[in-house]
């Protein structure tokens, strides 16, 4: 199977696709119910691959804080799966991070509201015992 | 997902380049910014295949296809790699035709030099041969096409 698809550095012709063919068939073979990929498919994900690489790389440097910087953060890559639509499906695994001390706080404030809640269906329930 | 997409990585070079030459001169990008892009591309990969291939099934067919995969951007709203894939598909068909018809000239040739000195039995297994690397091996049939 040819790993680097038409065209060689040799001849100075432009590479058509720069991911190896191999590794994409093998990513795309993981994917439960796909029996067989023709070639032409491989293609052409690999190409949509490279396109999406640009656009995620480009989109998350226009919209995000790094570009005063002039640099990409993995903030800048976050904000965009939490934000745009498109982006979405990427939400899982860019998560957004938060300090340990920060998170150890919201734990402790949601547990003191679940408390809170908790008395007030207290109190009703007595009230409306008496009554 | 059979594996975890952490397994199934792209390499780093290509990644990295691909994305030193989407952005402007001078950007930084963070060694974690470049690894979840990579990431990223592999969940890419997944949910482009599984789409892909729904429009297979639905076709009644278990080869994926190109037309499924151009069916599978507009499905996840990726529209605009569209118009840059058919053209990408048209550049791959051409060269596909190109190389299959410098194999066949050089076959051709090569009949005609062995015409009366060889058995037709070891002519046979060589174009047999050719016709095998035609379909595996690329790379190799380029080889033989620049020389």
């Amino acid at each position: 199977m040819a790993d680097m698809v038409v065209g060689r550095d040799k001849c100075g012709e432009q590479r058509l696709v720069s991911l190896p063919l191999s590794r994409i068939r093998v990513i795309m073979k993981s994917s439960p119910g796909v029996s067989s990929i023709n070639q032409e498919a491989l293609v052409l994900t690999a190409k949509a691959t490279e396109l999406f690489v640009q656009y995620l790389a480009t989109y998350s440097y226009r919209h995000g804080s790094g570009k005063e910087k002039k640099a990409l953060t993995y903030h800048d890559l976050s904000n965009t799966a939490e934000e745009s639509e498109t982006f979405q499906f990427l939400a899982d695994i860019l998560p957004k991070k938060i300090l340990a001390s920060k998170y150890l706080k919201m734990l402790k404030e949601k547990k003191e509201e679940e408390e809170e809640e908790e008395e007030r269906n207290n109190d009703e329930e007595s009230d409306e015992a008496e009554s | 997902m059979a594996e975890r997409p952490e397994d199934l990585n792209l390499p780093n070079a290509v990644i990295t380049r691909i994305i030193k030459e989407a952005l402007p001169d001078g950007v930084n990008i963070s060694k974690e910014a470049r690894s979840a892009i990579s990431r990223a591309a592999s969940v890419f990969v997944l949910y482009a295949t599984s789409c892909a291939n729904n429009f297979a099934m639905k076709g009644k067919r278990k080869t994926l296809n190109a037309s499924d995969v151009l069916s599978a951007m507009e499905e996840m709203e990726f529209q605009r790699f569209v118009a840059p894939l058919k053209e990408a598909l048209e550049a791959y068909r051409r060269e596909q035709r190109g190389k299959k018809e410098a194999s066949e000239q050089k076959k051709k040739d090569k009949d005609r030099k062995t015409d009366s000195e060889e058995q037709d039995k070891s002519r046979e297994e060589d174009n047999d041969e050719e016709e095998e690397r035609l379909e595996e091996e690329e790379p190799n049939e380029e080889e033989e096409v620049d020389n």
